[in-house]
């Protein structure tokens, strides 16, 4: 399955970086939404995959019987979700109050903090 | 020694508290540790005459051959009785001269930085060492010129000085390096001693390069000349103190240090005596140009700076004689005449000679000093100028080069001869003029500098057994590398070098007698001077600005996706690189086993993410964003991270939400870009998602030490007391990390929350241009 969810990455990570050229603010915002899935997986695959061990210990038990999923990966793409979300909120909220204020969605007129 | 650095150090980072508490007699004070550490100097002289160089040494940084050594020779006393005597007397001048002034802690912080800095340059063994010093001593410089920061002058002049000999101290740097990788040593006495191999080395070349430009920007010899004559911006404790006793020669003292390992052939002859004959000159002629008295003072500084360069050049045993006593008689006679300038412009208000005139009459001691300091400079018997000058035109003389260089010698010998006449006597004698102010003597705190220098010029001169001779003797033997007793004497018979001593007092007082018709033939140098070093230096920096505005317009457009591109880009180009590089491809295992339902999942993510692509409506590109999250989040079901798919699971359904309230207020989508800007961004898409999903492919193969997770595994029971190991790792192990998470979640929160409280008032600041 490592190869086909290799794939998968590539396939996702391509359209957020064609979402995240367009100059459509909002198609910005959904690039970046599908930036965090595609580098969340591409931990996820690298990390090894184990179909269906949870890393959980049985009650009873001091350490789970057999091999399971590594928990280290989870761990670190949990974190990882919860403060993409985070990122993706605030930059929602930025986009809708951006378009309030100057009445634009096309990124290439919100150029007056650099001249 | 490091104790006498740092003392000096503690007292400039406690200057502008102890200025508070003790007023007038805070510079007193400093002046006595001055003058305390002179003494302390002096009471090592003995053993260091005794050929004992005294060596202290701290390790600093090993693995660099970085320690904190200094070594106190012949060479390294002479500078340290300049930086603590000529300094003590400075400090005391500037404590009346700089009395009415707003800043004087600020400014005796400084000062003091730089004593210490220049102390610590002297002494320093270590090459590293002497470095920072050397740049420590440029930063105080700095702010020193620039010290009356309203006046743009002084800024730029501040500015200037630090790029010509900042620029000097990265080559400077450069060369050291290269020094001490020829002597496999990173200690100056050790690389001195090593002399033969560091010529026959293949870094030689580029060494004495390297170092040569870091001294002649150091010690202003031409073509680097200009920025001294514009640091007299400084006040003028500060000219006479670092622009012409002390800084402007740690040039020299670093190639008289270097000249038993770089000296004794044709390049370093050839080199040192031409720049430095040519300064002597040009300093001269410009010297004699001016008519404001520090900037004559400062190019005679010029002048006798490239003399010294000259005689290290030149590099026999007469001609370091010569060096070493004419760096002791230029530092008393031109510490007093700077001195005595400020004097002038402070009791009289007046700092053109052409304007000034008679003013023994109202002030008979600053005369006085004067006169005796012009006449050491001039070099008119019986001072230690004079005798300074004497060995000088030997030492040429000697030379087998002949006469072109003596001719030259001769020429600015001639030059400083009018200089001399011209700022230390003219302005005294002859007609009285009015002065702006009614013109009186300083006091005592002002006289005792020029005073003492001037008497000591005097004295050294009369009785140069007194003094003189063990200082000449031992600089000129750490410079040679050899011993060298040298007995200086007034009279040494009818010789060549009387003779043209004396034609050149003659020619001399002559120019400077007809000091204003001299400048008036000398004004087409001053249409030359627009094709100068300065007019070079002024250039560049304008092309330098230009070059800096025109790059940052081109990729600093203010287009996002200009930058976004450049990211995206160069992180593809990097990434497969590596890959490639590290010949990672050619590793990969083949394919594996397939699960049906796992395949059918991966193809729904697929599809949902070229749906988000191609989506036309907003609801539509949601929508498919919505398949890609709960895709993932089926194939984190499947592949055992429950938590994963319940945190994303509720993420997914937060997002989605926040997507379709945020799309409500915004229009449609419309289509901004042109098919080609489509087609490039779509391949430069691919080729990323391509070099991500080999990335994935080899990142998967590599097996990482799995120890960590094996302990978070064994552990979480015992030691956490929580069966889902993933939320042990979160909670308990890594707790700190979780912390931070939030931290930034509430960050984000906050910032939302302020984002929509903000008033639409603030649009008018806020606003788009178009």
């Amino acid at each position: 399955m490592q190869v086909l969810l290799a794939i998968v990455v590539g396939v996702v990570y391509a359209a957020s970086i064609y979402l995240m050229l367009r100059r459509n603010i909002v198609k910005l915002a959904i690039g970046l939404a599908l930036f965090g899935h595609a580098s969340n997986l591409l931990i996820f695959t690298a990390g090894g995959l184990t179909r269906g061990k949870p890393p959980i210990v049985p009650e009873g038990a001091d350490a789970p019987a057999a091999m399971v999923a590594d928990p280290l990966p989870h761990a670190l793409i949990l974190t990882a979700i919860v403060i993409g979300f985070g990122v993706l909120a605030f930059s929602l909220v930025l986009v809708h109050r951006t378009y309030q204020m100057t009445g634009q969605d096309d990124t290439d007129h919100m150029r007056s903090a650099e001249t | 020694m490091l104790q006498s650095v740092l003392l000096i150090l503690g007292l400039a980072a406690l200057a502008p508290w102890v200025h508070r508490l003790a007023g007038r007699w805070s510079a007193r004070l400093y002046a006595s540790v001055g003058a305390g550490l002179f003494a302390y100097f002096a009471s090592l002289a003995p053993r260091v005459y005794a050929s004992e160089p005294i060596a202290q040494r701290w390790e600093w940084i090993e693995a660099l051959h970085v320690a904190i050594s200094f070594r106190l020779d012949g060479l390294a006393l002479v500078f340290a009785f300049l930086v603590t005597g000529v300094g003590a007397l400075i400090l005391l001048y500037a404590g009346a001269y700089m009395k009415d002034h707003p800043r004087v802690g600020a400014f005796f912080a400084s000062l003091l930085l730089f004593m210490a800095s220049m102390l610590g340059l002297v002494l320093a063994d270590n090459v590293v060492t002497l470095f920072i010093f050397w740049e420590l001593t440029s930063v105080s410089s700095f702010l020193l010129i620039g010290f009356d920061r309203q006046r743009e002058g002084a800024r730029r002049a501040a500015m200037q000085a630090l790029l010509v000999t900042g620029l000097g101290g990265m080559a400077l740097l450069g060369g050291l390096a290269m020094l001490a990788t020829a002597a496999g040593s990173w200690e100056l006495h050790e690389i001195a001693a090593s002399g033969g191999a560091i010529r026959a080395h293949a870094l030689f070349l580029p060494a004495f390069a390297l170092v040569a430009l870091g001294a002649f920007t150091k010690s202003a010899q031409f073509p680097f000349h200009f920025w001294l004559p514009n640091a007299m911006e400084a006040p003028t404790p500060v000219s006479a103190y670092l622009h012409s006793s002390t800084m402007v020669k740690a040039g020299v003292y670093l190639l008289a240090r270097l000249h038993p390992a770089l000296g004794g052939n044709d390049v370093w002859f050839h080199t040192l005596t031409w720049v430095g004959a040519a300064t002597f000159v040009v300093g001269g002629l410009l010297a004699t140009r001016e008519t404001a008295m520090k900037r004559i003072l400062a190019y005679t500084t010029v002048a006798s700076l490239g003399a010294l360069v000259m005689m290290l050049g030149v590099g026999t045993q007469a001609a370091l004689v010569a060096m070493s006593a004419f760096l002791v008689a230029h530092a008393l006679y031109k510490g007093a005449l700077f001195l005595i300038a400020g004097a002038v412009d402070h009791e009289a208000g007046e700092k053109y000679v052409d304007r000034l005139g008679g003013l023994r009459r109202a002030m008979p001691l600053t005369a006085a000093c004067a006169a005796i300091a012009a006449l050491s400079m001039a070099g008119v018997p019986p001072t230690l100028g004079f005798i300074a000058k004497e060995t000088i035109l030997e030492g040429v003389a000697h030379d087998t080069l002949g006469w072109t260089l003596l001719a030259l010698a001769t020429l600015g010998s001639t030059l400083t001869v009018a200089a001399a006449a011209i700022v230390g006597l003219r302005p005294f004698f002859g007609r009285p003029r009015e002065t702006p102010r009614t013109a009186h003597d300083p006091g005592p705190e002002m006289l005792a500098g020029p005073f003492i220098l001037a008497a000591l010029g005097l004295i050294g001169g009369l009785m140069p057994a007194l003094f003189a001779d063990s200082i000449v003797s031992a600089t000129a033997t750490t410079v040679g590398g050899a011993p060298i007793e040298k007995h200086l004497h007034l009279w040494h018979g009818f010789t060549l070098a009387l003779a043209l001593s004396a034609a050149a007092l003659v020619v001399g007082a002559a120019i400077a007698l007809l000091a204003a018709r001299w400048r008036r033939a000398l004004a087409p140098i001053g249409a030359l001077s627009r094709f100068g070093p300065e007019r070079l230096y002024g250039a560049g920096l304008g092309a330098l600005n230009v070059l800096a505005v025109s790059l940052t317009g081109v990729y600093q457009n203010g287009r996002l996706r200009r930058y976004t591109t450049v990211v995206f880009v160069f992180t593809g180009l990097l990434v497969g690189a590596s890959l490639v590089r590290l010949g990672a491809l050619s590793g990969l295992t083949g394919l594996d086993r397939v699960y049906p339902f796992d395949a059918i999942v991966c193809m729904a993510i697929i599809a949902g993410a070229i749906a988000a692509i191609c989506a036309k409506g907003r609801l539509g590109a949601v929508a498919a964003l919505g398949i890609v999250g709960y895709g993932v989040t089926v194939l984190y079901v499947v592949y055992g991270a429950p938590d994963l798919a319940l945190t994303l699971v509720s993420v997914e359904t937060l997002t989605v939400i926040l997507f379709v309230l945020v799309l409500y207020h915004l229009p449609r989508f419309a289509i901004y870009t042109s098919r080609a800007a489509r087609v490039r961004d779509m391949v430069i898409a691919v080729s990323f998602g391509a070099v991500m999903c080999l990335l994935t492919l080899i990142a998967a193969d590599v097996q990482f030490s799995p120890t960590i997770s094996e302990w978070f595994v064994e552990n979480s029971v015992p030691k956490g007391k929580g069966r889902n190991i993933v939320n042990v790792i979160l909670v308990d192990f890594r707790a700190l990390d979780t912390m931070g998470e939030i931290t930034v979640l509430g960050v984000a929160a906050i910032g939302v929350h302020a984002l929509l409280k903000l008033k639409p008032a603030a649009a008018s600041d806020g606003g788009d241009e178009s």
